[in-house]
């Protein structure tokens, strides 16, 4: 292990004001395998983008600070030259043309070619292929990742553990290549393919290539990287060698309690032993939020929070209930079987629904307001409507009478009730969607990252109105959300979802250590104490 | 990635200016057909005559383009399919003579037919767009060419023994069937038609025209229009919201397909010839283009952009007509300047879908 | 990334719902060979031989847009006016034979590279519906080619009112026009008539070609390590049906039957033909042609591989149809009379129809399917009186009935294959 391969200096980086990054400081050694953990929005993804020119960060006033590569000061502007420079990427989703070969696929838009008459007149790009000398390369590319497979068979319609290590190769095919980032590999392999990816990563670690590996999966990191950065809301915690720490304190550092909002409310909260909603086993596809078989009990009257870190799953669970993505599995609402996969019924029954991508699924952009606030209403429970004749008619006076009142009630900031939802501030356009679910009369609300995006005041607003409901009307609210912090402020117990499966239920004040394991699947003998300990609290 | 603070609230702030709210399509059009009447009028024609002409083609042609509001809203983008709906309607035209239907009859009988093929025939053709999403425009247009294609041996094949319809020689029906054999032709035009200072203003066709904009009108703030409306805008909020989204789709093209059949059934009656064989068979673009002229884009449509972009379109085409003949001589230059507008404005509205890529 | 696990198993079911466009139109042929009355085989090959060397050059122009993923390319269209431009600018100035062809060649090139250029610009920015978009720009395009000929030659351009190609009032050019014969100086039968041979012969040499070829390909892939490519079955069946094919034209040589009347084969006309299908495969062997097959199979893979894809996309167009206006050429110089305003209306439908009934779809297209395509479509589209006559009892039936197969096809290949990919990228449950 010699000097710094890739330094991070003092990087800060900000969006309009906003700060994702603060004065991070690590650096990678070559032949290193460097851990990089941290939670949603921690700043993992940023640093990732400022290291290969990504637009999204040169079109938004650069960074500060300083990335050095062996020594010299970097400055990318596009992926290209950083690819250029040395630095390889195995996405989450993969580059590869199913149709071609895996030979292709490794050297796409890196073909070796040999000149012929017509390249000679028109110009390179008419060169001919050398398919010989790219099966060779690949050849010997797949063969130091230990892959037996041939090289010039099709990519559609290998494992995915396979087309992952297609991607590795074309990456150490790439002459001269220093530094290679993982992010989070192992999530789409199976258990035997991520033994394979972490001996493959040691074997080009031994080739003195440096590894920045980020994942959530504490085994793993614990495993097989030699060092480990924790970052925390865009700040760097901790970089220790993993010889010298373990899962719980990696996972105590990554959750930290920096911000905490006080937990509201509670003397005259009802929380019945009745049973609302019993889902047995549900599965949901939703790509990037897969659910794999979840068991979960509501009572009447409580606020649980659903946790856990990105593409975990947790998302996906209201929106399987829902019916907005592919469903199976046994839910029981109010005593009847819940039909699946279909959003109709289940708001039928009396579920609110607010989803996380607000602007996709939560609201008509074009539309005002007011017919926003009234559309579901309107088109399930047949309000806001009067027959004229033959027809039945929007009734615009009833429209904008509750449109007014919620405005006033949910302090929604805006010109006129007919002001387009598309021109309201992030903030604003959460409040027109939750007036729009609370119009439908729910007795259960599921609301998804409530405060995603919304300035702290705004944020505190939201959670006192969703307190407020629960106690005044008896609303049963499920609340899923990456911000630990505003789970804990209000919820009376709180599931953590790793992988797509419970992990285990909390109570808000359990500690950091307990929701940092949990969070990042640890399989050590404290998580599992603690997490038994806090579901046997539940079924009792 | 989570979104950013004070992100959204520029998006408020945009810009509206004359451009913005009339749209680009529209101003050139109207520009374009001002500068035709101004030349006709130093030519000498009789600007009487224009405005005459120019109300009765906006008139006969305004249920055609109405068609495509509900093909747009509802998602499937315009309907160039158009020529399904006008087979029936040109199918209940012919059996309503077939059965010595004439006058006011013959057109209440040609709908009357007509309308239960439109809706099978939309429901069968809105069943197929569903299973095609993201290429219904050019499915569409193969899909009515077929359509025509196959009804032409239908004509052809048709035992109707009227002789007010057959060829001379053999068996089928003629190409062109003239309408005041059976006293049908402009026979709404001339309903209550006035003149205003030499301008004919063909009251009747004017008033069916509006009347069937008003229907539209209305169902579109009816709950199922709502509901084709936010499917077309926003599949995953309709979704997410309970609506039957393909079921909408069907309902919307079947609605098209219908408006189709009638919009022939009134154009025929104006023109005074019922046009059968390969006549529909490029019917549906000159109503694209004027749906787009009056400011729609491929997913959104409203009943004023029917009726703004049917007069402009078909006001540019009668005037440039006489003018381009009097400036001109011998060329048919109308004609050219109709493909090179109505091809020129839909490429433009295909620039402007944002759809997803492969 | 789900979509990518899907297994790849066909069955009997599936083959035939891929194939059915090729399998109808062969199912009709061979119907309209049962029934028909009035065609004699060699009546059949001579009308079949002269279409298939007028339109294969059409048809291998759709190639490359297929394979560079913007479809089918209905804007062949502005090719084929390329060409006419050309030709009628040859004619006006009197050119004929060979230096006439040349000439042609030249100018439509040149005239289709640029207006290749503006509509590949045109498919970057209707990205997705690229093909109602070369649908609608063949139109268009049809609309400034008529003004230019109907109205700007004339009024604008001066032209001498009494030249042959000129309309009697001197504004615009004639409907039709005829191309004088190349013996007297003109362009009608240029290139055909260059070199012809009997059409026995011509099978003869095509059949032996072919099994040379297929054994040579074997050879060498056995050699170069591509043994993986070759298949024996394949290779048996195929040089099988060339010795048929050998067999046949030998024992028509000699027992002296109606075959030999078959119209005669123009040679250099084929050997452009073959030239272009050599052109096509070998092209795609080069970087520019994997290009063409990233971009056409992933447009996002391949801008984040660093191809800039919208200027590969925009020389994919160029070529095609700058390929397109010279099959026009080779077209008008075969029919003799350039019908100036309708010439290339049809062409873009009707080769696309081609394409299809080959076995191509929207997203895959070889030399193969092109050549085999435009065989079968020709084939079926002489036969089609016959089947109007037998089928209805006129033989205009059969004409409409042709009219709505090509339609058809067209729109059931397009909906198959929309139907296909939307089929595939549904999400499993897990």
């Amino acid at each position: 292990m010699s000097e710094s391969l890739l330094q991070f200096k003092n990087v800060s980086k900000s969006y309009f004001g906003n700060k994702v990054l603060s004065d991070v400081t690590f650096d990678v050694k070559k032949g290193e395998i460097h851990a990089l953990i941290g939670e949603n929005g921690a700043g993992k993804s940023t640093l990732m983008n400022i290291l290969f020119g990504m637009s999204v960060i040169t079109n938004t006033g650069g960074y500060e600070g300083d990335v050095l590569l062996d020594g010299e000061k970097l400055a990318f502007k596009s992926p290209h030259e950083a690819m250029d420079a040395g630095i390889g990427m195995v996405h989450q989703e993969f580059m590869l043309i199913p149709g071609f070969t895996i030979a292709e696929n490794i050297k796409i838009n890196r073909e070796l070619t040999t000149p012929n008459i017509v390249s000679r007149v028109l110009g390179k790009r008419l060169e001919t292929l050398d398919m010989g000398r790219m099966n060779a390369d690949a050849r010997k590319a797949l063969d130091q990742l230990d892959m037996g497979i041939e090289e010039f068979t099709l990519v559609a319609g290998l494992p995915v553990g396979h087309m992952q290590f297609v991607e590795i190769a074309r990456e150490i095919d790439k002459t001269g290549i220093k530094v290679l980032v993982f992010d989070e590999p192992t999530a789409v392999l199976t258990e035997s393919e991520a033994k394979n990816l972490l001996a493959a990563i040691r074997r080009l670690a031994a080739l003195g290539i440096g590894i920045v590996f980020i994942s959530h999966r504490l085994d793993e990191i614990v495993e097989v990287s030699d060092r480990v950065t924790i970052l925390r809301d865009g700040e760097h915690v901790a970089t220790k060698k993993t010889s010298d720490t373990d899962a719980v304190e990696i996972a105590s550092l990554m959750i930290g309690r920096k911000m905490t909002i006080d937990r509201v409310g509670g003397s005259k909260r009802k929380i019945s032993n009745e049973i609302f909603m019993s889902v047995r086993d549900l599965h949901v596809a939703m790509p990037g939020e897969m659910v794999r078989g979840i068991d979960l009990e509501i009572k009447k009257g409580e606020i649980v929070g659903i946790g856990g870190l990105a593409g975990q799953g947790k998302l996906g669970i209201a929106n399987g209930i829902m019916g907005t993505y592919p469903t199976k599995g046994d839910v029981v609402f109010n005593g009847d079987k819940m039909k699946l996969d279909d959003p109709r019924s289940a708001i039928e029954a009396g579920i609110g629904f607010v989803s996380e991508d607000r602007k996709g699924v939560g609201l008509l952009l074009d539309e005002s307001i007011e017919l926003n606030i009234a559309f579901t209403a309107m088109q399930v429970g047949d309000k806001f409507l009067k027959k004229t004749g033959p027809f039945t008619l929007q009734d615009d006076a009833s429209i904008r009478r509750h449109a007014i009142k919620m405005i006033k009630e949910l302090d929604i900031r805006c010109e006129s009730a007919l002001q387009h939802t598309g021109s309201l501030s992030g903030g604003n356009q959460q409040k027109v969607c939750v007036a729009r679910a609370l119009t439908q009369d729910p007795v259960l609300l599921f609301v998804s990252e409530p405060t995603r995006g919304i300035d702290i005041g705004a944020k505190k607003l939201i959670l006192d109105l969703l307190m407020k409901l629960n106690e005044e009307l008896g609303m049963t609210i499920v609340m899923t959300s990456s911000e630990l912090a505003e789970l804990r402020s209000i919820c009376d117990r709180i599931l953590i979802i790793c992988e797509g499966k419970v992990a285990g239920v909390l109570p808000p004040d359990a500690s950091d250590a307990d929701f940092g394991l949990m969070m990042a699947g640890a399989k050590t003998a404290k998580a599992d104490s603690v997490a038994e300990g806090g579901v046997a609290n539940v079924r009792a | 990635m989570s979104e950013l603070n004070g992100n959204d609230a520029k998006l408020g702030n945009k810009s509206k200016g004359l451009l913005g709210s009339i749209g680009l399509p529209t101003l050139i059009i109207a520009v374009f057909w001002v500068l035709t009447l101004v030349a006709g009028h130093f030519v000498g024609i009789s600007m009487s005559i224009l405005f005459s002409d120019t109300l009765k083609r906006a008139g006969m042609n305004g249920i055609l383009v109405l068609a495509m509001v509900p093909a747009i809203q509802s998602g499937t983008g315009p309907n160039f399919a158009l020529p399904i709906g006008i087979v029936c309607g040109l199918f209940g035209t012919v059996c309503s003579i077939e059965f010595g239907l004439t006058g006011i009859v013959w057109l209440l009988g040609s709908i009357a037919i007509a309308l239960p093929i439109a809706v099978a025939a939309g429901y069968g053709y809105g069943r197929l767009m569903n299973s095609v999403k993201g290429s219904e425009m050019t499915i569409a247009t193969y899909t009515g060419f077929s359509v025509v294609a196959l009804m032409c041996l239908a004509w052809l094949m048709i035992p109707f023994k009227s002789p007010k319809m057959g060829w001379f020689i053999g068996q089928g029906l003629r190409e062109t069937i003239q309408l005041d054999a059976v006293e049908a032709a402009q026979i709404l035009n001339n309903f209550l038609m006035f003149k205003i200072g030499g301008v004919v203003v063909p009251t009747g066709l004017l008033l069916t025209f509006l009347f069937f904009s008003l229907l539209v009108w209305l169902f579109f703030r009816s709950k199922r229009g709502i509901a084709i409306s936010a499917g077309g805008a926003n599949p995953k909020f309709a979704q997410a919201a309970g609506l039957d989204i393909d079921g909408n789709r069907v309902y919307a093209n079947v609605l098209s397909t219908v408006l189709g059949a009638i919009g022939i059934i009134i154009y025929s009656q104006s023109y005074g010839y019922a046009q059968l064989y390969s006549a529909p068979l490029m019917m549906a673009f000159p109503a694209v283009a004027a749906v787009l002229i009056g400011g729609a884009t491929a997913s959104r449509a409203k009943v004023s952009h029917v009726i703004v972009g049917v007069v402009l379109f078909q006001g540019l085409l009668t005037t440039a007509l006489p003018v381009a003949n009097e400036l001109f001589a011998g060329t048919d230059l109308s004609e050219i300047m109709r493909m090179i507008v109505q091809n020129g404005i839909i490429l433009y509205a295909l620039t402007q879908v944002k759809r997803g890529v492969q | 990334m789900e979509s990518l696990r899907h297994h790849q198993s066909k069955g009997v079911g599936e083959w035939i719902l891929e194939n059915s466009v090729t399998l109808i139109f062969i199912a009709f042929t061979l119907f309209g060979f049962m029934v028909s009355t009035g065609v004699s085989v060699g009546f059949f090959l001579s009308e079949l031989s002269c279409r298939v060397f007028r339109n294969t050059f059409l048809v291998l122009s759709l190639i490359i847009p297929v394979l560079a993923g913007l479809g089918l390319n209905f804007g062949i269209v502005i090719g084929a006016m390329s060409g006419q431009v050309a030709i009628t600018l040859a004619r006006y100035l009197e050119m004929g034979g060979i230096p006439g062809l040349l000439f042609s060649f030249a100018v439509a090139g040149l005239i289709a590279a640029f207006c290749g250029y503006l509509t590949g610009i045109l498919y970057n920015k209707t990205r997705g519906q690229e093909m109602i978009a070369s649908l609608i720009v063949g139109y268009f395009a049809n609309g400034i080619y008529q003004f230019l000929f109907l109205f700007a030659v004339g009024v604008i351009i001066p032209v001498a009112a009494n030249h042959p190609l000129i309309k009697p009032d001197g504004v615009g050019i004639r409907m039709t026009v005829d191309l004088i014969p190349y013996k007297q100086g003109g362009m009608k039968d240029a290139l055909d008539s260059i070199y012809q041979i009997k059409f026995v012969h011509a099978l003869l040499i095509i059949a032996v070609a072919l099994i040379v070829a297929a054994l040579v390909r074997y050879y060498l892939n056995k050699k170069r390590g591509h043994g993986y490519r070759n298949s024996l079955p394949a290779l048996l069946v195929n040089i099988g049906l060339c010795l048929a094919l050998a067999g046949v034209s030998i024992h028509a040589m000699v027992s002296n039957s109606p075959l030999n009347m078959v119209r005669k084969v123009p040679v250099v006309t084929a050997l452009i033909i073959i030239g272009l299908c050599v052109f096509t495969v070998l092209i795609m062997k080069t970087k520019l042609g994997q290009d063409f097959r990233s971009v056409g199979q992933s447009q996002h893979t391949a801008e984040v591989s660093g191809i800039n894809v919208d200027r590969t996309r925009i020389i994919a167009t160029m070529i095609s149809t700058v390929l397109a206006s010279w099959g026009q050429i080779i077209y008008l110089q075969n029919m003799g009379t350039l019908n100036t305003y309708n010439a290339h209306t049809q062409i873009g439908m009707f080769s696309v129809a081609a394409l299809l009934v080959g076995g191509a779809s929207t997203s895959k297209a070889s030399v193969k399917h092109a050549v085999f395509g435009t065989i079968l479509f020709n084939a079926m589209f002489i036969m089609s009186p016959e089947i109007g006559q037998s089928l209805f009892g006129q033989a205009i039936l059969g004409e409409y009935f042709r009219t709505f197969m090509v339609y058809g096809v067209i729109g059931l290949a397009l909906g198959l294959h929309v139907w296909n990919s939307n089929k595939k990228s549904r999400i499993a449950l897990e």
